[in-house]
């Protein structure tokens, strides 16, 4: 059974990754990319990692690919002509494609980890726990200075957003929260009773 | 465990946390009328935390199990890091308040940088070398295109961001291959997993891929194809900034990387690195020769540059390392000369980065004329300067090190390269006389970081200040 539900996640998955690239739509793109993590939230099921799992789905589908969606359907972006500067540089990519592909399948081929590799691997999750709360002690406790370091570099994306977009303009309207609030009934409508035939 | 974990990382952390008042002060308060109170600031502080930092004793301590460590080698790298990012913070104020590009987020983001650049150099694991990347990278992509209504400046940022974005992956997956070899990102692990002698197949492809990805920081051929668009499209200051701190921080990360975890493979980087150099050294200075604009010829000094001071590292020794240190702190001191320089450079009030537009200059100004006559003197290597110190410190690595031909070629390539450099000279004291002369006079802050490395360049003939010895110890605590 979980032969079965493996490969067909394993297909679905290549099949999301491929049309990803060569559907003409970039829309239908966007879909086929949501199709690839989906699948390859199920592989994660499968070996056991649900968080990562779950965490793929919330944050690569619920928020990366939606706003991929928004970004395609926003930008006017002439993806015809994109791919068409793409097919010139087609041969030479497969080119290159085809011997680094080569190059991987030797190293693969050929590889072997370390004597304590899987020991060290394994011991990084403590005994009796699901990964859920193994995954939080480690983050919050061993890897407490790199949690902190991912903190600043969001800090800094958040000032770099703010320092290349935000302009103070002068000619707009805004809105002024306590002006709202402080209205009220007799400020903001004047009765007039209007003579039928004259208007105001 | 934790306290003394944290007091071992106090520096950094009072760092963020200035920055992040800073930020949350500026934003309440004045916005950019603070930027310049602030840049003073945060330049003051670097310089109180270099004091901090080079006067602080103790020798090697590991913080939060190994993942950072302070040593020689990352005082060394801090101290020289944080008073160069200073020297240029303090360079740049007058020139961003004319431009109009005085905003309190510029020296709030050099700090954060400031702070991945310390932790770069003190990474002691895969992921904290990542972080400490990343931290800094991502605050320079945001300066390089601070001029936002320039599309030359947003070139700059974007260029420099999706190719950094892909640097990024490369070291990521190599970081990837590397952990699925030793089974832990620590580079004490990783340094038992190797072992001695020769490494398997999947660990060199990951060495190999994490070697590429830092090249790219340090632009070192071919991956410097970013640095000559980058460096011309930021800003001068900037420019400054990316030729000096960020440099140091990649080369000590480097150097950190390839002895603590690779450390017992030796023979198995030092021919990438080599190859690194060698291709760095005659790119940068054969591609530096037809160029016109000196923001440009900077970018291919520096591609140049990174050759030799990698050729210290290709050496695999402890002397190799005590070069490289040597070497970047002299380039930097240099840079920073030869920045403050370019910024004065200017027409009517409109900055000037054209190299003909120093024709003459020594009529104009002779003071400064004569202190970039050092300062380009000392860059091409010739003896007696300091520059040429550097370069026989890593040359003489690299002959003990087995590479005497690599040090062949480096003499090779810095007689190449001393022509473009002589040939600024030649402009300024023979070069034909023009109606469009540049302006005389300029701030004092500029004459001030012109002339004292200058002066250094020179005095520093003595005894290099004294940090022969400190390199020494530096590069005895890293290699062992």
């Amino acid at each position: 059974m979980s032969a079965f539900a493996f490969y067909l996640f394993a297909v679905s998955c290549l099949a999301g990754g491929l049309f990803t690239v060569i559907s003409r739509h970039p829309v239908h793109s966007v879909l086929w990319l949501i199709l690839a993590f989906l699948s390859a939230a199920g592989l994660f099921v499968l070996l056991g990692a649900e968080f990562v799992a779950m965490l793929l789905v919330i944050v690569y589908v619920g928020a990366v690919a939606v706003l991929f969606l928004f970004v395609v359907m926003m930008l006017d972006v002439d993806f015809a002509e994109l791919k068409a500067e793409m097919a010139r540089f087609m041969p030479l990519a497969l080119l290159i494609g085809i011997i680094i592909l080569m190059q991987f399948a030797v190293a693969y081929g050929a590889w072997e980890s370390s004597e304590g590799a899987r020991v060290a691997i394994q011991a990084a999750i403590p005994e009796a726990r699901h990964n859920t709360e193994a995954l939080g002690i480690i983050l919050y406790d061993r890897y407490f200075l790199l949690f902190q370091l991912a903190g600043l570099i969001l800090l800094v994306a958040m000032i770099g957003a703010i320092v290349l977009t935000l302009r103070h303009r002068t000619d707009v309207k805004r809105q002024d929260v306590l002006a709202q609030m402080y209205r009220d009934p007799k400020k903001a409508m004047e009765l007039r009773d209007v003579k039928p035939g004259q208007g105001l | 465990m934790l306290s003394a974990d944290l007091t071992l990382i106090l520096p950094e952390i009072l760092l963020s946390v200035y920055a992040m008042l800073a930020l949350i002060g500026a934003v309440y308060t004045g916005k950019d009328q603070l930027a310049r109170p602030l840049i003073w600031l945060t330049s003051a502080l670097f310089v109180a935390f270099a004091v901090w930092i080079a006067t602080s004793r103790g020798g090697t301590a590991n913080a939060f199990g190994g993942m950072f460590v302070v040593d020689g080698f990352a005082r060394f790298a801090k101290v020289t890091i944080l008073v160069s990012a200073a020297a240029v913070l303090a360079m740049s104020e007058e020139y961003m308040a004319r431009r109009g590009l005085l905003r309190f987020e510029y020296p709030i983001l050099v700090a954060l940088a400031a702070v991945g650049m310390m932790v770069m150099v003190s990474a002691g694991d895969l992921i904290a070398l990542y972080m400490g990347l990343e931290l800094q990278s991502l605050a320079l992509y945001v300066v390089a295109s601070l001029r936002r209504d320039s599309a030359r400046s947003t070139e700059a940022g974007l260029k420099y961001f999706v190719l950094g974005a892909l640097s990024s992956g490369l070291l990521l997956y190599g970081a990837s291959l590397t952990y699925g070899y030793a089974g832990t990102t620590l580079f004490s692990g990783i340094l038992a997993a190797a072992g001695e002698g020769t490494v398997s197949l999947g660990l060199l492809f990951g060495l190999v891929f994490l070697t590429s990805g830092i090249a790219f920081k340090v632009s070192a051929v071919p991956f410097h194809m970013w640095t000559p668009d980058v460096y011309e499209g930021a800003p001068t200051p900037i420019t400054a900034f990316f030729a000096t701190a960020p440099k140091v921080a990649a080369m000590g990360l480097f150097a950190r990387l390839l002895h603590d975890a690779f450390g017992g493979v030796t023979g198995d980087w030092k021919q990438i690195v080599a190859f690194l150099s060698l291709l760095s050294m005659f790119l940068g200075s054969i591609a530096a020769i037809g160029q016109t604009n000196i923001k440009r010829l900077m970018a291919y000094s520096s591609i140049a540059h990174m050759g030799y001071a990698l050729m210290g590292l290709a050496a695999g020794t402890a002397l190799g390392v005590q070069a490289l240190l040597i070497y970047m702190a002299i380039y930097v001191t240099m840079n920073v000369g030869t920045f403050a320089f370019i910024l004065s450079m200017e027409r009517d009030g409109q900055p000037v980065t054209d190299i003909a537009s120093l024709n003459m200059y020594s009529r104009t100004e002779p003071g400064k004329a004569l202190a970039m006559l050092v300062l380009l003197f000392s860059l091409a290597g010739v003896p007696p300067l300091v520059g040429f110190f550097g370069k026989l410190y890593v040359l003489r690595a690299a002959y003990d090190g087995g590479l005497a031909w690599l040090a062949l070629a480096g003499v090779i390539a810095s007689v190449i390269g001393a022509y473009y450099y002589l040939r600024i000279v030649f402009l300024m004291y023979f070069g034909s006389e023009r109606d469009d002369r540049l302006d005389a006079g300029g701030s004092g802050v500029l004459w001030l970081f012109l002339a004292v490395p200058a002066i250094a360049m020179v005095a520093g003939v003595v005894n290099l200040f004294g940090i022969e010895g400190a390199a020494a110890a530096a590069a005895a605590s890293l290699v062992n």
